[in-house]
């Protein structure tokens, strides 16, 4: 039962590190109805930046603060060149033209910084606390609560602020939230710049967990399964989405995968994904948004 | 009456080969309701999109407050003082009543990022100015004991009152108010009704609407347009245009 429970809560704490990748796309795809394929691009690229800067000795929050800088700027860049032009055209072209901004962000931050892979110290210990017979990995909790506060402070941002405001009422009636003259384009930067920040937190957690190297883009497709179980406009669903992904994951591993051969966690959350999508294609939270992709 | 708010000179606008505005001239007075009258797919619905900038008109001048433009944009249009409710209702459902009021006032709001994230600075003074004047309007609506109410469960009625108070709140100098009173009895038609005079009056809103219903539109306007087939066919006082006979022929009266 230890045991059981043991991993239960170590998926639990892996899932909200899922959820805080999945928060970045829910906050873009309400701006936009458009799912970003940038996202892990934008998580690399923070994380690449900051380990940077610390191997050039700069001090950790100097790094952090500068990293942040450079996310909305690219938020910004990226609001002027590519989603200014496209306004009013299908959310397909949208989710193209993040596609081919996924390349260049790539390709720009390896270019600038290299491509070898980086190892990240953020001087969390990471030796298991114990809560009784249970054992939790302390990284874990640290990044758990990281990402728990994170989450309080955007959803609180965002139901309690005009900018808020306007966030919901673009995504409930693009037109009608024009006509009354809530300003599209800075919403745009706003959210790009909010998914800038949330990459650069994930990109560290992450990064100081694999290293920061190429496969943090990867971090996409881990948040796929996350967002159709969550739904795609939630920023409740994305939390539940991870934990219900990170849970699954490593219960399956544990106890599916000695029946099916291992490796189940490399695919369980997207056979989780496709059932969700037969049974309930909206996601728990989410509101009949499947179409738009 | 006094000079005109708005001015429309020879507007023509056509989709795909059918004409829905033929160079359509009318004036609307400051201070005045003016109701835009006509058989469905007259051209009344594409007109207040042209004005708010939903459409561009393929030739002709809009003149709004002395400014002529040839094209603006609906964002640009809600600044200029234009508000617009929709024939359909465009509110947002997932949002009370209370914020979607306020949305209405996001256009106007002063405060940078910073100020508005933290509640620092100026933001103290213009969350409780933006809920007053939200709160003001709200119960000028009569819409007090529904404001926390998600849109979407408020009946339909209620919901055209909510649309009315989110334009109304950004104190246009223009108001564009499309079928207020479609799909509504009597009753809700003749509160409607009064909402609408008690706007143009206290609030001192020039409105332009368009309403199918006769009786509602003789009794609550100042002046009338009549268009048919894109033209005009008829403008004038509710009393003038009652004995037009083309309106008549074209309206009122004869079959098509």
């Amino acid at each position: 039962m230890n045991f059981f429970v043991e991993t239960l809560v170590g998926g639990l704490l892996a899932g909200v590190m899922y959820s805080l990748v999945a928060i970045g796309f829910v906050l873009v795809f309400k701006a936009s109805g458009v799912f970003n394929f940038a996202q892990g691009s934008m998580v690399l690229c923070a994380a690449l930046t900051f380990v940077t800067l610390r191997e050039k000795n700069i001090d950790f929050w100097l790094a952090a603060l500068i990293t942040l800088a450079i996310m909305v700027a690219i938020a910004i860049a990226v609001e002027r060149v590519v989603l200014r032009p496209l306004v009013n055209q299908p959310q397909v072209t949208l989710f193209m033209a993040t596609l081919g901004l996924s390349f260049v962000i790539e390709g720009l931050s390896q270019i600038a910084m290299g491509a070898s892979v980086h190892e990240l110290d953020l001087g969390i210990v990471d030796t298991p606390v114990k809560f009784g017979d249970i054992q939790v990995s302390q990284f874990d909790l640290v990044a758990a609560a990281t990402a728990g506060v994170l989450v309080v402070a955007l959803s609180i941002f965002f139901s309690k602020t005009r900018v808020g405001i306007s966030l919901r009422a673009i995504a409930d009636d693009p037109q009608a939230a024009l006509s009354i003259g809530i300003r599209l384009q800075t919403l745009w930067q706003i959210v790009w710049g909010v998914a800038g920040f949330v990459s650069l937190v994930a990109g560290l957690l992450w990064g100081s967990r694999q290293g920061v190297q190429f496969a943090l883009t990867l971090v996409v497709l881990k948040a796929l399964p996350v967002l159709i179980i969550g739904g795609f406009t939630s920023i409740t669903g994305a939390i539940v989405g991870g934990l219900i992904v990170g849970a699954g994951d490593s219960l399956a591993e544990i106890y599916l995968g000695g029946l099916l051969g291992g490796s189940v966690s490399t695919w369980f959350a997207y056979a989780l994904a496709v059932v969700f999508l037969l049974i309930r294609p909206s996601g728990l939270f989410g509101e009949a948004a499947i179409e738009r992709i | 009456m006094s000079e005109p708010i708005l001015q429309l000179r020879d507007v023509s606008l056509s989709f795909k080969g059918i004409q829905a505005l033929n160079a359509l001239s009318f004036e609307v007075a400051r201070g005045e309701i003016c109701a835009l009258i006509g058989p469905n797919g007259a051209g009344k619905s594409s007109l207040l999109n042209v004005i708010n900038g939903v459409y561009r008109a393929d030739s002709g001048d809009v003149i709004f407050d002395q400014r002529r433009f040839e094209r603006i944009r609906p964002t640009q249009a809600a600044r200029f003082g234009i508000g617009r409710t929709f024939q359909h209702n465009a509110l947002f459902k997932r949002l009370s009543v209370r914020d979607n009021v306020l949305a209405g006032l996001i256009r106007h709001s002063r405060t940078t990022l910073i100020e508005d994230a933290f509640g620092v600075g100026r933001d103290r003074s213009e969350t409780r100015e933006f809920g007053r004047r939200a709160d003001d309007i709200i119960a000028f609506l009569e819409l007090t004991r529904h404001r926390d109410a998600i849109v979407s469960t408020l009946p339909y009625g209620v919901q055209k009152r909510v649309d009315l108070a989110r334009a109304l709140v950004g104190r246009p100098t223009l108001l564009l108010l499309d079928e207020p009173m479609a799909g509504m009895n009597q009753e809700e038609k003749r509160e409607m009704s009064r909402f609408i005079l008690d706007a143009n009056r206290t609030l001192k809103t020039t409105i332009v609407l368009i309403e199918h219903d006769i009786g509602v539109v003789m009794g609550l306007s100042h002046h009338v347009v009549v268009l048919d087939y894109g033209r005009k066919v008829g403008d004038g006082t509710p009393e003038e245009v009652r004995n037009n006979p083309d309106v008549i022929t074209a309206y009122l009266g004869a079959v098509h």
